[in-house]
């Protein structure tokens, strides 16, 4: 067994991880980062990107489809095939340019890469193990824990045989007939719509009344429509309870039962933090519920452990990880660093899509503000109505004394790059009058942006 | 999955409600039996309420520094089995001030289907200071508090230029802003509630009923100074040590004997005066939620040592809030010490309903004409308060004039007439 020391080790190399590796690197720190799996974590491996991926693949097919009847377009074209094979070979080589990037970049900052499992042996020793044995054993000045979260598996459907998380369901041999989404959250919206783009029968079973339940009705309403008009069965306040021979077996909430033909079954019930595995038991870390606790330094109870990322609580999201990532590994070089972010967008990646930065208009008003809001509908954006997409509008919410940005909130086709800007609006402390008097560029989506701010203003242009 | 409904128990002494100072749990929280889910505060005593059983918490019943009746219900929670609450189902519709989970809270999740994950709106704070983020880390590595710098921009939002002023209005080559304030005319409302609130009702009533008449004597405490030092010596490490305290504490019980009036609680709504036999002695302490008075009982029977003990013990459950209602109340006379910060002269508040108050000043070397010239003595000076309706002026001053003498000649507190 090998006996390393460092400066700085960091433990996971998801997004969270990898960033404070290679930060901690540029300024100088000596560096080194464990992780069992692939470098680039959930993330790049079983998360964000190679999801994407699907999802591009899949419209890409609903749009080939499209072609082979009737459509607006004029244009007439065979009916398409898909070799999901392909496809998901084509998405693991995007996937795999990414983590040999992350490894190029880890190098280049002159990390080390431990690759095995790591366990706390107190808290300034890790050691690092695999199948075969133990590895190293790493003396650290700083740790940071950036272990991340995992699915959450359903007690009576467990991930197996025709039960899948999100990880294999990015990775299936062929589009199955039929697929029920146990939950109608973003995950399994997400990847609910992409199959049913691919010809699979989708069903999705949501406790909950709605889709997405923790965004507003009036944000969601696009993308249950689209649900619809995709032909996704929607079974809401309905829990499944088991699952034999392709069918799945469900109860509703008067206790009704009911069945649905189901060859795979997609859980996405949510993740939770992996605090457990790694030797937490020999350290005397703090929690909060079932997160690790952190402060605005995402400093742990015990002096020099460092916790980021979803280890740490919501939201669960890879730019999140990756801003406190940056930030640790500042404060371990000396620099004075604390939290002071003021938004952290999130995004669906639904059809249509949706974002959210900042306040929406009834948690603005739950805050105690006096709030202005108006919705641009993308109906009466030009850029919208040529690509043939014209459902969903960007909302703004400020406030009304002195019209400071308080959220912006958009769903439609192709809205996710739109929140770079709203982000950029609410850190930089924009007005109304701000975003209202930028030149937005024509004709673009951005432009709904613009003219939100205008109709909060009470002179719009163009509604 | 049954309900159970805890309530506000009895908490004795005929009290009817308490006073919620905190919660220990949220909604949607999992308990475990014997875990705390508040505390209450009535008189002077806080009290922790215990979960009875584990569970997951529903609702709660009060918000901070609200009143709840004793019997009534303050807090329910989910618990496997068969809960308490079957019967009392209309408590929940009853009360109009319900406390439900806020949207930020985290979405329930029974065990045997979660909700679906979402990203969670992200809330922005208003009370951050408003700057662009490169405005925010220049500001960090230059160790300022943005929240103290005021705005010249749009909406008050802090720019460059604002740190460049800042900055250069700071002495040559130093980054601390420290005595450039920007003027800040925000104003925090801060409730006040708990152990707060009670100092505040307990000094109105003292104030407002009471006319005192406050006395201020000096005491030559060279003799007592080097009888403490000697007695100290003697102790081993861990052993308690003899502060003034003790000393004053039996001369006091000396005093008393000769004016046992100053040691009464006077029931100004009665009329009665109630003069006890026992001297029970309050010993106003500072803690960091504010001020106790923990009570040293019957001082009259206590040897200087024992009476040392005490006086560190209490004076340590009160710094921990482990002191009990008991511990807390009783008292017939009361000292007052602002210890190492001394000061001079104080104006002591009587704790009422008595009638007495002994305060302490810091103790200091003073150079003191003697025999016909200046020599240094050891001078402290008392600062005791009376309650002029039933202490005439006369017999406080004899009172202190007796302390005085025993605590210049402090053999005479340890020998009996």
């Amino acid at each position: 067994m090998e006996h390393l020391s460092c400066k700085f080790l960091v433990i996971g190399a998801g997004p969270g991880g990898y960033v404070a590796a290679i930060r901690a690197g540029q300024l100088g720190i000596d560096t080194i980062i464990v992780d069992a799996g692939k470098l680039g974590g959930t993330c790049l491996n079983v998360g964000c990107i190679p999801s994407k991926a699907l999802i591009h693949a899949a419209d890409a097919f609903e749009e080939a489809t499209r072609f082979a009847s009737q459509n607006a377009l004029g244009i007439s074209a065979q009916a398409p095939n898909i070799d999901l094979g392909a496809t998901v070979a084509w998405k693991d080589g995007v996937v795999k340019k990414l983590t040999t990037g992350v490894r190029g970049l880890l190098k280049k900052a002159k990390v080390r890469i431990v690759q095995g499992r790591a366990h706390f042996v107190d808290g300034k020793t890790v050691r690092v193990s695999n199948e075969n044995g133990d590895l190293a054993e790493i003396k650290a000045g700083a740790i940071c824990i950036a272990t991340g979260s995992e699915p959450t598996p359903l007690a009576n459907l467990p991930f197996g045989d025709d039960v899948l998380s999100s990880t294999e369901a990015l990775s299936l041999p062929d589009i199955p007939n039929s697929l029920a989404v146990i939950g109608a959250g973003y995950i399994g919206l997400e990847l609910g719509m992409a199959y049913a783009k691919l010809g699979a029968n989708v069903t999705i079973l949501e406790m909950a009344d709605r889709v997405l339940p923790l965004y507003d009705a009036e944000l969601t309403k696009p993308v249950a429509d689209r649900l619809n008009a995709l032909g996704i069965e929607l079974q809401l306040v309905t829990k499944a309870t088991g699952h034999a021979d392709g069918q799945l077996r469900a109860e509703t909430e008067d206790g009704g039962k009911t069945e649905f033909r189901a060859d795979k079954i997609l859980v996405t019930v949510g993740r939770a933090p992996v605090t457990d595995g790694w030797g937490r038991e020999n350290l005397v870390l703090g929690m909060d519920g079932p997160f690790l606790k952190i402060d605005n330094q995402c400093r742990t109870e015990m002096t020099g452990i460092y916790a980021i990322g979803d280890v740490t609580g919501e939201p669960m999201l890879a730019h999140r990880a990756m801003a406190q990532g940056e930030m640790v590994a500042e404060i371990i070089a000396g620099e004075k660093r604390s939290w002071d972010k003021r938004v952290i967008p999130a995004i669906c990646f639904t059809d249509p899509e949706i974002v959210s930065a900042g306040l929406s208009p009834e948690a603005a008003i739950a805050d105690g503000h006096d709030i202005i809001s108006a919705k641009f509908p993308l109906a009466a954006n030009g850029r919208s109505l040529s690509v043939e997409r014209t459902d969903g509008f960007v909302r703004i919410v400020a406030r009304k004394d002195n019209h400071l940005i308080l959220g912006v909130q958009a769903v439609g086709k192709g809205c996710a790059e739109l929140s770079a800007s709203f982000g950029l609006a609410i850190e930089m402390g924009a007005r109304l009058e701000d975003i209202a008097a930028t030149i937005h560029a024509h004709p673009t989506q951005g432009e709904a942006l613009q003219e939100s701010a205008l109709l909060a203003l009470g002179h719009a242009l163009h509604i | 999955m049954g309900e159970h409904i805890i309530k506000m128990p009895d908490i004795g002494e005929g009290v009817a409600e308490a006073e919620l100072v905190e919660w220990h749990v949220e909604i949607g929280a999992e308990v475990r039996e014997d875990d705390i889910l508040a505390a209450v505060m009535t008189d002077k005593a806080t009290v922790e309420i215990p979960a009875p059983r584990n569970g997951k918490v529903l609702w709660l019943g009060a918000d901070i520094g609200e009143s709840i009746a004793v019997g009534a219900p303050m807090l329910r929670m989910e618990v496997q089995g068969s809960g308490n609450a079957a019967a009392e189902d209309n408590v929940s519709e009853a009360t109009s001030d319900v406390r439900r989970p806020s949207t930020a809270a985290p979405a329930p999740v029974t065990e045997t289907q979660a909700l679906s994950p979402t990203p969670v709106m992200s809330p922005t704070s208003n009370s951050k200071p408003l700057a662009a983020p490169s405005v925010r880390r220049r500001a960090m590595d230059a160790a300022i508090e943005l929240s103290a710098v005021r705005g010249s921009g749009p909406a008050g939002r802090i720019t460059h230029d604002d740190l460049d002023s800042l900055l250069n209005t700071g002495a040559p080559g130093q980054h601390a802003p420290a005595n450039v304030r920007a003027a800040d005319s925000s104003v925090k409302e801060i409730k006040v509630v708990g152990l707060r609130r009670k100092i505040a009702e307990q000094m109105a009533k003292s104030k407002s009923r009471i006319p005192h008449i406050t006395y201020v004597e000096e005491i030559d405490m060279t003799a007592l100074e080097e009888l403490r030092a000697r007695l100290n010596e003697s102790r081993k490490d861990g052993q308690s040590k003899l502060t003034v305290l003790p000393f004053l504490m039996l001369a006091m019980v000396r005093a008393i004997d000769e004016q046992p009036h100053l040691n009464a609680r006077f029931d100004d709504e009665a009329g009665i005066i109630q003069q006890h036999a026992g001297v029970h002695i309050g010993i106003a302490a500072q803690t960091e939620t504010g001020l106790v008075v923990p009570v040293v009982r019957h001082v009259e029977t206590l040897r200087i040592w024992d009476c040392a003990k005490e006086v560190e013990r209490l004076a340590q459950v009160a710094k921990d809030g482990a002191a009990s209602r008991d511990e807390l109340s009783g008292s017939t006379i009361t000292i007052t010490s602002l210890g190492k910060l001394g000061g001079i002269v104080t104006t002591p508040v009587i704790k009422h309903p008595e009638v007495a108050i002994i305060g302490v000043n810091k103790l200091r070397t003073m150079p003191v004409w003697q025999d016909g010239e200046f020599v240094p003595r050891q001078m402290m000076n008392l600062s005791s308060s009376f309650d002029h309706r039933v202490i005439d002026g006369w017999d406080a001053a004899v009172f202190i004039q007796r302390i005085k003498a025993l605590l210049e000649s402090p053999a005479t507190i340890f020998i009996e007439d």
